[in-house]
This record gives structure tokens, sequence and C-alpha cells, in this order.
């Protein structure tokens, strides 16, 4: 396994469990892995745990959830420890989340400028003015083209593409260090996704970032990550290179891969993933 | 449910038993699986102490409606004037009214008229709301429009201003409160039907029926009553309590049931005459028009949260 | 009876009335053979969609001429019409009556058209789409996404109808259930010798169950590709490029990243 030589974020035997009428669930289960700056894909099924994950270093998940770990280091935050009023000054500040559907995100009676301004003003204690300049400037590097109309703009007057570029300079106006991205592009075209990805890709690359990737897509994690972690019923079962996903090891990755239609590797039949009840067990 | 599987072979082991068939989701018959969910409804009412209290008054209220001749000893007609305005003792629970007649009796008697009442008007206006509702819904249109006109228009006056001026036009009488009574309960039950009808009308499941060319009255009844029952019974079962208010209302101002009728709200008004020196003759029946509309409205809560789709 | 299934000339397809009358499938013209499989490729608003509810009888607002079986289609359908083609839906847990038990589910069907031997019936269909019978007794919300989709497609079958409209029948579904619900679509074409329109906005999908294709933009086509050029990459509009690389992912950029969304 890579390891990089800087880590933003490490987590170790992290679990998550909900306690329900019928007993505890434990949706993700003894997870370690780091990220870098580097684009890290989380890879996996619905119900896998995958978005847990993800809620789970942003301190977001619901109150019943116990969240178990052995470490949760942010740079040189102790996620476990930290009290929340100081994970108020780190969530949206140092670590970001881009959600699938930006019309939930967005408040729908304020202009996404003044929105994205206030993020600033929240974070920064800049004056108003000069937020707005920061805003406009930060629409322009998410290529939007008329910044000036955009920021006086409602959430519902904007399409699903325009939404998701407007929702990456809200979360990155702040200078974060770590964008933890749930589904950012399933709801778009593949044309207006390949937009917003490519915006993405300069932008981590550009300011140095830590980006966690969660898909279920492995085609698009593959093309766009540089490591991908693919979990199964809430446990990791392998973390591999995506240069080297043709040489992945777990029989599960593997059926994944072969259970996907593809325009290069046309078969006959798809290969239907066989469940093993061994990879339960861990 | 944790048995110890030794004594399983006891009395409770066949109760655990059928627990657990009635618990287990591997279906071998439609029949398990409808028992299921009855069980399953039966648990949640259970879990609910509000509810289950207001569904133990409705179902006494029917047992005492049932078996009314059983549970008194004197006639709720009978008059003996020598025995009036009692105050409640051993022999008369509730005392006795101006004509010597007994109140417990008559309340008693009293519960048959209300259920007659309040299941008669709900018998009319569950179908008549629904089907206005859900045609409304599901045609659109003009239909719409006429339709739900209309119901605004019932809907824009006081129900219980509405109820008296057309038991006033029909003239008194228990049947004539039960159709008075039912003009103005079924406009809210067609907005909920037609509302129901509208988030269902474009649903995958009623478009793969239309596909496979179901008719309107199919889809209405096998597709849409099932996803609309449950709201609608919810709100027939708070309306109850209107209904019974309604009544006694009606039956206070003498345009429901008439003299000698045992009447709950008429036996309220009766006794005002007399409210300083019989408090019992007011009060009681009052106490078993609130004690009864709570119960209603306790148990239909309870329903929304048993009954509710959108926790299916 | 001819080698043609459906043909489609000239069709127009339009939504709501007067003022607000919007176009969205413009003059469309295709012929699918009998046992073909076609597909409808696009991205959101493209039309597809509508195409596919014209020629089930969901809309009903559409000029032009649709003939299938050999049969001339009207704007309104005789109940046989109706059996001939029949549609599975895109979201498994919206398609199914949720307080129908699947036996239910699948019953209506043979209701509506007085069928006979309806529980044999009901068992073939089951089993059919590899469900164990037992299924029959239990509700929708019990079920997996993929479970449910079988059972749509089982509902779909119930009427032995010569063609089945697919619309995206697998893009709710996981990858590894993808891989199931598209064998099993295509082991029931080769058996039943049904024909299919499949719609979806995956090419990859797309090219792996069907023989030809047609890429849609603004409600018409910009070009019919077959499998083989798909494959091959010789396909000859920019757009069908474009909607290639989609399906295999993200190409890293070629900067500077130019275009700005409408």
């Amino acid at each position: 396994m890579l390891k990089p030589p800087e880590n933003i974020l490490t987590v170790q035997n992290m679990s998550v469990e909900f306690p329900t009428l019928s007993g505890v669930v434990t949706a993700v289960r003894n997870v370690s892995f780091s990220v870098g700056r580097e684009k890290v894909g989380i890879i996996g099924e619905s119900g896998s745990g995958k978005s847990t994950v993800g809620r789970a270093i942003m301190r977001l998940q619901p109150p019943q959830a116990v969240v178990k770990a052995d470490r949760l280091q942010f740079e040189d935050i102790n996620l476990l420890t930290v009290p929340e009023e100081q994970m108020l000054s780190v969530r949206g500040r140092r670590i970001s989340m881009i959600l699938q559907d930006p019309k939930y995100s967005l408040n729908p009676v304020m202009t996404v400028g003044e929105q994205i301004a206030e993020t600033v003003i929240l974070h920064e204690r800049v004056s108003r003015k000069e937020a707005r300049q920061r805003t406009l400037a930060m629409l322009e590097r998410v290529n939007i083209r008329d910044p000036q109309r955009v920021f006086g703009l409602y959430p519902h007057e904007v399409s699903g593409g325009m939404g998701q570029r407007i929702m990456i300079s809200m979360m990155l106006i702040a200078s974060p260090s770590l964008i933890i991205a749930d589904e950012p592009t399933s709801a778009l075209d593949v044309t207006v996704r390949q937009q917003v990805l490519s915006i993405l890709d300069d932008l981590v690359t550009e300011r140095n970032l830590g980006l966690i990737f969660i898909s279920h897509d492995l085609n698009l994690v593959r093309s766009f990550c540089d490591r991908v972690i693919i979990m199964y019923a809430g446990r990791v079962v392998e973390t591999i290179a995506t240069a080297d996903l043709d040489d992945a090891q777990h029989p599960y990755t593997r059926g994944l891969l072969n259970a996907l239609p593809s325009l290069d590797h046309p078969r006959d039949r798809l290969e239907v993933l066989r469940r093993d009840p061994a990879w339960l067990e861990n | 449910m944790t048995q110890d599987p030794g004594t399983a072979m006891t009395k409770s082991g066949y109760f655990t038993d059928l627990h657990n068939w009635l618990i287990n989701e591997d279906f071998t018959s439609t029949r398990q699986a409808r028992l299921h969910k009855a069980y399953v409804a039966w648990l949640s009412l259970l879990a609910n102490p509000l509810a289950f209290a207001g569904f133990a008054v409705v179902v006494t209220l029917v047992i005492i409606a049932a078996l009314a001749p059983v549970l008194t000893v004197y006639d709720p007609y009978g008059q003996d004037l020598t025995m009036a305005l009692k105050a409640p003792s051993a022999s008369h629970w509730f005392g006795t009214d101006e004509f010597g007649r007994d109140v417990y009796t008559r309340i008693v008697y009293g519960a048959r008229t209300t259920l007659y009442i309040s299941i008669l008007v709900t018998v009319i206006v569950a179908p008549i709301g629904f089907v206005i509702g859900a045609s409304a819904g599901y045609l659109g249109g003009w239909v719409d429009v006429v339709l739900m006109r209309i119901t605004d228009i019932f809907l824009s006056f006081p129900s219980l201003v509405l109820a008296l001026a057309f038991s006033a036009a029909l003239g008194p009488g228990i049947e004539n409160a039960v159709i008075a009574i039912a003009l103005t309960i079924w406009p809210p039950i067609a907005r909920l039907a037609r509302a129901e009808t509208l988030t269902f009308r474009n649903a995958d499941f009623v478009v793969a029926a239309e596909l496979q060319g179901a008719r309107m009255g199919r889809i209405l009844l096998r597709h849409i009553v099932p996803l609309c029952a449950p709201s609608i019974i919810v709100r027939l079962t708070l309306n109850m309590s209107s209904i019974i208010l309604t009544a006694a209302g009606l039956g206070f101002l003498g345009l429901g049931a008439q003299p000698p009728m045992a009447e709950w709200g008429a036996m309220a008004a009766a006794g005002r005459k007399y409210l300083l020196d019989a408090w019992w003759l007011t009060t009681i029946p009052g106490l078993a028009i609130l004690v009864v509309s709570l119960a209603f409205n306790l148990f239909g809560d309870g329903l929304r949260d048993i009954l509710d789709p959108r926790n299916a | 009876m001819t080698m043609t299934m459906i043909k489609v000339d000239h069709l127009a397809v339009s939504y709501g009335h007067g003022d607000s009358i919007l176009r969205v499938v413009n003059d469309v013209s295709f012929e699918v053979a009998r046992g073909e499989t076609f597909g409808l490729v696009g991205e959101s608003g493209c039309g597809k969609s509508t195409v596919l509810g014209a020629l089930a009888g969901r809309n009903r607002q559409w000029t032009g001429s649709i003939r299938i079986d050999d049969e001339t289609i009207g704007q309104k359908r005789s109940i046989s019409q109706l059996a001939k083609q029949q549609m599975v839906f895109q979201d498994p847990f919206g398609s199914i009556h949720p307080r129908h038990t699947i036996g239910r589910t699948l019953l209506e069907p043979l209701e509506i058209h007085g069928k006979d031997n309806r529980q044999e019936r009901v068992e073939k269909a089951l089993k059919d789409v590899g469900l164990p019978l037992n299924f029959r007794y239990r509700f929708p919300h019990q079920l997996s996404g993929g479970q449910r989709q079988r059972v749509a497609i089982a509902r779909a079958l119930i009427l032995e109808p010569r063609i089945l409209l697919l619309d995206e029948p697998t893009s709710a579904l996981d990858v590894s259930i993808q891989a199931e619900i598209l064998n099993l679509l295509k082991d029931l074409r080769d058996r039943e010798k049904l024909t299919y329109i499949l719609v979806s906005h995956d090419l990859a999908v797309v090219a792996h169950l069907c023989d030809r294709v047609a890429i849609m933009q603004n409600g018409g086509f910009v070009e019919v590709a077959t499998k083989a050029q798909l494959l091959a990459d010789t396909v000859a509009h920019p757009y069908t490029r474009v909607l290639m690389d989609g399906s295999r992912g993200y190409v890293a950029s070629q900067r500077p990243v130019g275009v700005t969304a409408p």
C-alpha cells in the first residue's frame, strides 16, 4: 500500500454503531486509512457504510450513533476528543463537504452570492465588500462566465451543474485542507459531470488539498482518483492505487470490476458477484 | 420472546410460538401476511399508552351499547314522578331526572344513540368523500374544478351552523340529524382524498396499471384506496368526536334526538333547568360526551402513527 | 408477418396545451426488427423517455405514425394492443404498489385481461425471473432493490408481451445487481424471443444489451449506431463520442477548462 509522505487525515480502527430496537447495528467496522494531499476514492455499494465514514469524519453522524476509533487525527486536531465549539471552526473552514444535491445544501431564500460571502465573513472576519470581491473571484475560478449575475441568483434559478460549481466555490473559499465529496456528480449528466470534475481536479491540485471522493461509480473513481478504498458491509476490503486496479487482489474488488459492462472489454455475459461470507470475517 | 428452550412446552411456550409465527416475515401464505400486519399494528397500539386508553374506552362504549339491557335494571323511558330529581345513591348511581327516570340507565342507552349517529354518519360520509375527492384528483381538469368548488362551498360555512340550517330545514329527528351532520363532515374527507390521490396519481405503479389496461374504477378501488385508507380512517376517527359533539349540540338545541329518546346532548339540555338543584343531570351526560370524544381523539392520534403509509 | 416489430415514422411528442405547449420530441423515425434490442441514449431532457412513453401508450399527445406488430396504433389502444408491450420502470421502489403483496401485484394484470390458470402463471413468472415462489406472500418493503426490479420484470412478462420497454432499468441499482438484471434480461430475450427498447444514459449498458443505438439530443436523433460501431469506436458524430467517454469515467482535463455550462 502506498503511504503518502504527509497525512492530513489518519483514521485507525474506526467503527460506527447505531443502537436500534433489535440490537446494535455496526454500520462501519474497524476501518483504517489515511489521506494525504491526494484524491482518495471510497467505493462501495449501497449500505456499505461509505457515506457514514464521511459523516463520522465531519462529526455529522446522527446523535444516537456511537463512533469509536483508536485514532481519528486531522492535522493537529484529535477529532475524537475535540469539543463541539472548536469543531464548528473546523467544519466548513478546514474540512468541507460537498453533497450530491446542491439544492438541499443551499438556503432557498438567500442568493447564492450572499451565501458564499457569508461563509467568508464567518470564517475570516473580513468586510462585506471584501467578501463580495472574493466571492466573485471564486465564482470566476469555477468557470462561471458571468459571476455578477450568478451572485444575485437564488438556488432554484440555477441548473444542477451550476449549483454543484457554486457548492464547490462555497466549500473552497474558506481554503480548507480536506474536502469530502459524497457522490458529488451522481445527479449530473456526463458532459456537465466532466466539467465539474475537472474544476474540482484543478483546484485540488492547485491548492494542494486532500480529497475524499465517495462514489458508487467504479469507472469514475478509477479515472479520477489516485487511490481507492473499497468498502464492503462496513469494512475496508482493499486499498489500492487506481492504476493498479486491474491487479486487485480481493475477490470483491475483482467481482465489481467484472460486473461492470464496458465498451472497451465487451463480454457476452457479465460476471455475477458471488458474495463470500468469509469477507465478513475480520 | 427470550424464553428458555427448556420451558418452551408450557402454556407461555404456545404464545411464544404464536408470537414468533406472527412476527416472522418469511410468510408462507397470504393469511399469515395479513395476520402479521394486524399483529404488528396491535403491538404498536400496545406501545402507545394514550392511544390504547382511547381504544379501550371506544371498545367499552361498544360493549356498553351492545349489552345495555343486561347492564341496567330500570326502563330508560319508565317515568316515576315520585322518584323525580333524586340525588345519586346506591339504587340510582347517577340519580334520577325530572320524570324520575334513572340517569345511569339513560346514559347507557344514550351510548347506543351516540354510536348509532356516529357510525351512520361515518358510513355515509366515507364513500361519498372518497369518491368525490378521488375522482377529482384522478381525473383532474374541469371535473376537479367543479367538484372542488362544490366542496369549497360546503367548507365555507361553519359546520355547526350548516348542520343547524339543514336540520331546521329537514325537521327535528335523529335521522335528519344524521343527514345534516353528514352534509357538514364530507367536504374535509373529499379534500383529503383528493390530496392523497394527487400524490399517487402519477406514481409508477399507477402508470403501470394503466399501461396494463386497468380502468379508473379499478385503479381507484384497488390501487388508490389502500393508500388513502389509513389517512381517511384516521381523519374519520378524529371526526368521531366532532360528530358526537355536533349531535349533542343539535340534541341540546332540540333539533336532534327528540324526547323521550335517551341522547346525551338532549339529556344535558333538559337538565339545564335544574342545574342548581340537580347538578348530576347536566354533569353526567357532559362527562360522558367529554370522555368519549377525548377517547376517539386519542385513538385517532395513535392510529395515525400506526397506519401512516410513510412508516411502512 | 413482416420482420419489423416496431415502425415509427415522423413521431413528434409534446406536453401541455394552448400557449404552454412544449414539443419534446421532433420528427423521429426508426424501425425495430423482431427480436432486436434497440437503445435510446442521451442526457436528461433529450426526449428518450418521452419516445418510450409514446410507444407504451403513456403519452398520448403525439403525431406521426406508430406501427406495432403490423398494426397501426392510434392514440387510444385496445386492451390487446396494450398487452403487446409492457414497461419496466427505473425506480424499483416506486414502481410496485407498496401495500400489495407480490402475488397481488402479479395477479392484477391477469385479472384485468381475464386470463385463466392464474396461480400457475404467477408461479411461472416468479420462476422466470429467478425469485422463490414464497415471495408472492411478501410485501415490497421486504425485498431488496434488485429483487423488486425482478418483480417489476415479472409483472411486465406475465401478460406474455412481444415487446419490453425498459426505462433505465438498472440505473438505480448497485453494479453487482445491475449485472444480474442485465444477464436476466439477456436470457429472457433469448428464451422468449422478445423485442426490447432500452432507454439509458450509460452507453456501456446500452452497448452490452443492444444491437443498435439511437443517440438523442434536443428531441431528435443525432446518429443511429450499431453495436459493432460502438465497440470498434467508429461512430460518426462527436456527441456520441462525448457520451462514450462519459461512460468510461473522467477524462483528465485538457487545460484550460474552457466551457461554461448554459
